[in-house]
């Protein structure tokens, strides 16, 4: 148990303002963000492998998480009508600015690749976008990680090497999850393989995340963050499992498939909880800042 | 661009009667923002936020001092007042992460929020160092201290530092107050003030020093203020190569899904 710190304040108030994000918008967005992303990489080499079927169920998943996931950011904005004024600038210095081109693309290529698919023209330009959100999918499910870092939020800030990958998982769980649900059995073989690896990612991370932020972790391990979070892995580990043997079974793979939806999207509201609660407690801003300052003043 | 323009906060003046608050809202039209009774001394303000863009922070001390020699020890209160107010940083956070442009460097120095740009995605808010910048609830986008950039435009000073009436709030030429800084410090330290320490003044700290920084006569955190704010942005960099790496493992992991190298997963559905 690391000892509770001693510090100062301001009658305990935060230091820094908490994110104002809001839910469900942010954190299914985080969501559909992921699902798009992966989906669209799983479309690009199921068409190379001949997975007829499950390259349709990806293509329509990435467009539709893209375009659901889209609508969702309008509505968080303050100004939804001056959406547009996302795509004003580029601005490598701010990962809203990246992120909002590359969802832009990813929205774009990833429609194009359904409806291709969908109605059976032009297949060459849809083959072409789906090559393409080869590049944009698997950017759409991990920059959001840098969004969220980018910030002084303390437990998002300090955890910038292994959100990333949490993110990544996560994703990878979600569209890995969808694509079991909705191909048939027979084909959906590499999609229970990605679920596989994605819960196992996402596991990892996780553990790594929380045992190398030592203070900074305690948000994602207490009050609503912390029963979230403690969900999430309970539900991606489990639903994990069930997806390696989901092969034999309707009805495994239908609650391996729910678990790790419902896992995924746990992760993202209690990233999202944890992030709030780590600004809102003054500790998590001063103690680091006064420990790092104690410690370069020489003794 | 023309000279960079400051604030220099000398805490050590203040003597708390919030003209500047009262002079900031009425100069720059900002609503009310709730009247709370927050219950901690003389300050109901609270904190910065989208329509508080000067905060008179009170902090009521209780320290014990020797007062004569053969009366030993009495307690003596300590009132600390400090005008608080965004803090314009060389290296501003909510500038970098603003998607739309709507927070743009003004040829003054400082940081200004474009109202007819701001598409109130709040990125911003938490991006901040300082907890400065809100969102304004009903209106919906983000607002902050422009440093008076209205009046500094007509060659007057902000509003604040205009009502200051002990001149804790000076407004200046940033080199020149850095100076003044300097010289005001020395002072209370030859007076035996050891505690007085400036605030915000050093180009070398983690916002590459603020074009409003303060002469401070306790620990930062005491006032609500971060004592080693450091801006975000700077591990920007590290963090895209981290989210590289995870991109780059998302399209690996797919293709080790796909190519069967999971015996359990084979199903026969290539056709």
């Amino acid at each position: 148990m690391v000892p509770e710190a001693e510090f100062r304040s301001y009658y305990g108030r935060p230091v820094i303002k908490a994110p104002i994000w809001h839910e469900p918008h942010m954190p299914t967005y985080l969501y559909l963000g992921g699902l798009s992303g992966v989906s669209s990489m799983m479309a690009v080499v199921a068409g190379f492998t001949g997975h007829h079927r499950l390259a349709r169920t990806t293509r329509v998943a990435a467009a539709l998480g893209a375009a659901a996931g889209a609508g969702l950011l309008a509505a968080e904005l303050g100004r939804p009508e001056r959406f547009l004024n996302m795509l004003r600038v580029f601005k490598p210095t701010s990962p809203m600015s990246v992120g909002s081109w590359i969802l832009a693309a990813q929205g774009g290529l990833s429609a194009v690749a359904a409806s291709s698919e969908l109605t059976g023209s032009l297949p060459v330009v849809g083959d072409a976008a789906v090559l393409a959100t080869g590049v944009t999918g698997p950017l759409t499910a991990t920059y959001t990680a840098v969004l969220v870092a980018d910030t002084a939020v303390p437990a998002w800030h300090e955890a910038y090497r292994e959100l990333p990958f949490l993110f990544a998982g996560s994703a990878l769980a979600s569209a890995g999850a969808l694509g079991m649900l909705a191909t048939p059995r027979a084909e959906a073989g590499p999609a229970r393989a990605v679920a596989v690896l994605g819960a196992a990612m996402e596991t990892v991370s996780g553990v790594v995340m929380e045992r190398r932020l030592g203070q900074a972790a305690e948000p994602y391990r207490q009050g609503r963050a912390g029963r979230l979070m403690r969900s999430a892995r309970a539900l991606t580990a489990g639903g994990g499992l069930l997806a390696a043997v989901a092969g034999r079974s309707r009805t495994v793979t239908a609650l391996s498939g729910l678990a790790l939806t419902a896992g995924a999207l746990c992760t993202r509201f209690g990233i999202l909880a944890a992030g709030r609660a780590s600004a809102a407690d003054p500790k998590y801003t001063v103690v680091p800042q006064r420990q790092r300052l104690d410690g370069e003043r020489p003794a | 661009m023309t000279e960079r323009m400051g604030f220099f906060t000398d805490t050590s003046v203040c003597i708390g009667c919030k003209a500047c608050e009262v002079a900031c809202k009425e100069w720059n039209q900002l609503p009310d923002d709730g009247f709370v009774f927050e219950a901690t001394s003389y300050d109901n303000t609270g904190q910065l936020g989208a329509s508080t863009w000067r905060h008179v922070a009170f902090i009521e001390q209780t320290r014990t001092v020797r007062m004569k020699e053969d009366e030993g020890d009495s307690g003596v209160d300590r009132w600390l007042m400090s005008s608080d107010v965004c803090k314009h940083c060389t290296h501003a956070a909510c500038l970098d992460v603003c998607p739309t442009g709507a927070l743009f460097r003004t040829e003054f120095g400082t940081v200004v929020v474009q109202e007819d740009i701001c598409n109130g995605c709040g990125y911003c808010v938490p991006a901040c160092p300082f907890g400065v910048i809100d969102r304004r609830e009903g209106d919906g986008r983000a607002w902050k201290c422009t440093m008076c950039y209205d009046r500094q435009r007509g060659g007057l000073e902000p509003a604040c530092a205009k009502a200051c009436p002990t001149d804790s709030i000076q407004f200046g030429p940033l080199d020149e107050l850095r100076e003044r800084a300097e010289d005001r410090l020395e002072r209370l330290h030859a007076d035996g003030r050891s505690e007085a320490r400036l605030y915000g003044e050093s180009p070398d700290d983690g916002v590459g020093g603020a074009g409003a920084f303060f002469l401070l006569l306790d620990e930062p955190e005491v006032y609500g203020l971060p004592p080693d704010p450091v801006v975000t942005t700077r591990d920007l960099p590290s963090m895209w190569r981290w989210a590289g790496a995870a991109a780059l493992s998302v399209a690996g992991a797919v293709a080790v899904a796909f190519a069967g190298g999971f015996a359990g997963f084979r199903d026969g559905g290539r056709r």
